[in-house]
């Protein structure tokens, strides 16, 4: 009983990552219908970025947040402007260019870093939470749990209630009509890829001091959030958090009683059965070809 | 002129063939090796243009190999067949497991193919790594050793280069004649005007699933080839690592001609050569090299050929592009 309960809570703040990083991934697909191969590595710059500022140079937690956001954001708008625009007639080429930039930003984090063991970042909030006795929650995790939800009410916020919020997912919805209706593809473009980038960076900052940070973390994240997409629905947001929490719940259970690899394999299981039962995932809406 | 040039095809075909045959008695050890495993991937990316002949981008395509890999080699492990034995069986099972995934798989297209192939991929080779027995876990298998026959001892690179070069040869040229033959025309039709092939009575999920399976046949075969000779097997030889690199080779090439995937996975690995002195850079100069070729060569390096050919004024326009 106590680790059923431990294993929810562990779940429902993996769920959160989880989340932070998919919903990036919807979000650049639905609007530029490019699948972001380097998104993983997005997060991996994030994680890196606290390990460089944060455990080598002592600058403290929550401003280098902030600098792995934008340091983040500023790698996709880049990413946008000079690959995914001009090839955005063939998203076969998106997807290929993105795996170039996945191999250079795993170059440079082995420079920047080294070659050698994972690295690991010393938690900047000690101690544990201990919850009816039994249940101990580190405050780590906690902080990180309340600032992905932060991040994503944020997100909610940003695309129900701005207009801006609706311009973008119209360009989701249909790129031409939303073209039509006077609203600029190529600032949405900027924007989506913009947000994506910021919560991927967020999400690899606060996994930082959770995680073991090397070069090649960005495949676990991208397969994760492959899974979680298209559980959730590709091109469905909320699909997206609900599946992430489910998948969360799922991964930590099954890794808890059967072992990591098991859980994966469980996973991608789970993500086939899914595609072949209903394609277009839990709360997708099927699109007319 | 038309015989002429005709004449200097086939001269140029026939200095080619003697070159790959003399090739090898002028090359280092190591660059011997690297010549047996640059065989090896010409009939990996060959074949994995079959698959992609019906418009549909598989990331499987690296794990098939591995099921040809590791049926080799637990048959030579278990029962000491000789790799006569085991090449033909590695192609057969890679094609069963194909044939048997093709069923939840060709439900999909397009981008739900592409991710629902990597899912089915990464669960068989997540089993690999899971099961110490047999597939030996992370740590995979190792002792697989090439044959031996009569005094030809095939440890050594030139004759097992040859035996790669006659086997890959061969697969090549069914692969080829696959293309032009009567299946290969329909595989076209099912990629550039599905809805009208079927309406003439062609079943488009079954000629997917016929390429699928014969590409990853042959890709079966490629990975039984190169584990008889490298001796060991672990599966992270086939990772999304490999994968990605079975992609570039295609699209850097160009993938409208069966030749195209050919040039990309030779220049590739001889640039890959040029650069080993860069270390660790490595992948950061290939992912450079992939962007640039995308952004300024869309249509891959075979496409300089045709270009070239036009300007003299042949007319090298290749009958596989879309249609107006």
């Amino acid at each position: 009983m106590e680790l059923i309960l431990q294993s929810i809570i562990n779940g429902l703040i993996q769920g959160g990552f989880f989340a932070l990083f998919a919903v990036g991934l919807v979000l650049i697909f639905g609007v530029m219908g490019v699948v972001n191969f380097a998104h993983g590595e997005l997060v991996m710059v994030g994680a890196y970025t606290v390990w460089l500022l944060h455990a080598q140079n002592g600058i403290p937690f929550i401003p280098v947040i902030l600098i792995a956001i934008i340091l983040v954001t500023v790698i996709g708008l880049l990413m946008e402007r000079f690959l995914f625009r001009p090839t955005c007639n063939d998203p076969l080429a998106g997807l290929i260019c993105s795996i170039g930039i996945l191999f250079i930003l795993q170059v440079l984090a082995t420079v920047v870093g080294g070659d050698g063991p994972s690295k690991q970042v010393p938690p900047p909030y000690q101690g544990t939470l201990i919850l009816f006795d039994f249940l101990r929650v580190p405050y780590q995790r906690v902080f990180s749990f309340f600032v992905s939800a932060a991040g994503l009410g944020t997100l909610w916020y940003f695309l129900t209630r701005t207009k801006l919020g609706w311009a973008l997912r119209a360009v989701a919805l249909d790129r031409e009509a939303s073209a039509l209706q006077g609203i600029n593809i190529n600032r949405i473009s900027m924007i989506a890829i913009g947000v994506g980038g910021a919560l991927a960076g967020l999400a690899g900052a606060l996994m930082a001091p959770l995680t073991n940070i090397n070069p090649h973390m960005g495949h676990n994240v991208i397969i994760t959030a492959f899974i979680v997409t298209i559980v959730g629905g590709v091109g469905s947001l909320s699909g997206a958090v609900i599946a992430a929490v489910i998948y969360a719940l799922f991964h930590t259970f099954i890794t808890v009683y059967f072992g990591g690899v098991i859980a994966t394999i469980c996973g991608l299981l789970l993500m086939v059965v899914v595609l072949i039962i209903k394609p277009t995932g839990i709360m997708g809406v099927r699109v007319s070809e | 002129m038309k015989i002429i040039i005709r004449l200097l095809k086939i001269i140029a075909v026939i200095i080619f063939l003697a070159g790959l045959i003399v090739l090898p008695h002028y090359l280092k050890f190591h660059y011997q090796d690297l010549l047996i495993f640059l065989t090896v991937n010409v009939l990996v990316v060959a074949s994995y243009r079959i698959v992609t002949l019906t418009g549909e981008w598989s990331l499987i395509h690296a794990v098939m190999m591995g099921v040809g890999a590791y049926t080799a080699a637990l048959l030579f492990k278990n029962f000491n067949l000789a790799i006569w034995f085991t090449l033909p069986l590695a192609g057969g099972m890679a094609g069963l497991i194909a044939a048997l995934l093709s069923f939840p798989l060709f439900r999909m297209t397009q981008f739900y193919f592409l991710i629902g192939s990597f899912a089915a991929g990464e669960a068989i080779r997540l089993t690999w790594m899971q099961f110490i027995v047999p597939f030996g876990g992370s740590g995979g298998l190792s002792g697989i050793e090439p044959p031996m026959i009569g005094s030809i001892d095939f440890m050594d690179p030139i004759p097992y280069y040859y035996l790669a070069l006659g086997v890959v040869s061969a697969c090549l040229f069914i692969l080829y004649r696959i293309e032009k033959s009567r299946i290969g025309l329909t595989l076209h039709a099912v990629h550039w005007k599905a809805p009208l092939a079927q309406s003439v009575g062609v079943d488009t999920w079954r000629y997917r699933a016929l390429a699928f399976i014969i590409g990853s046949f042959f890709v079966g075969i490629a990975g039984a080839l190169k584990i008889h000779y490298l001796g060991t097997i672990t599966p992270n030889q086939f990772g999304i690592g490999f994968m990605v690199f079975i992609l570039i080779w295609v699209i850097v090439g160009g993938y409208n001609t069966i030749f195209g995937p050919v040039i990309g996975v030779v220049v590739l690995t001889i640039f890959d050569e040029s650069v080993r002195g860069f270390g660790e850079l490595r992948p950061a100069i290939y992912g450079g090299v992939l962007i640039i070729s995308i952004l300024f060569l869309p249509l891959g390096l075979e496409s300089i050929y045709t270009k070239f050919l036009t300007l003299c004024g042949i007319g090298g326009n290749s009958s596989d592009g879309p249609p107006p």
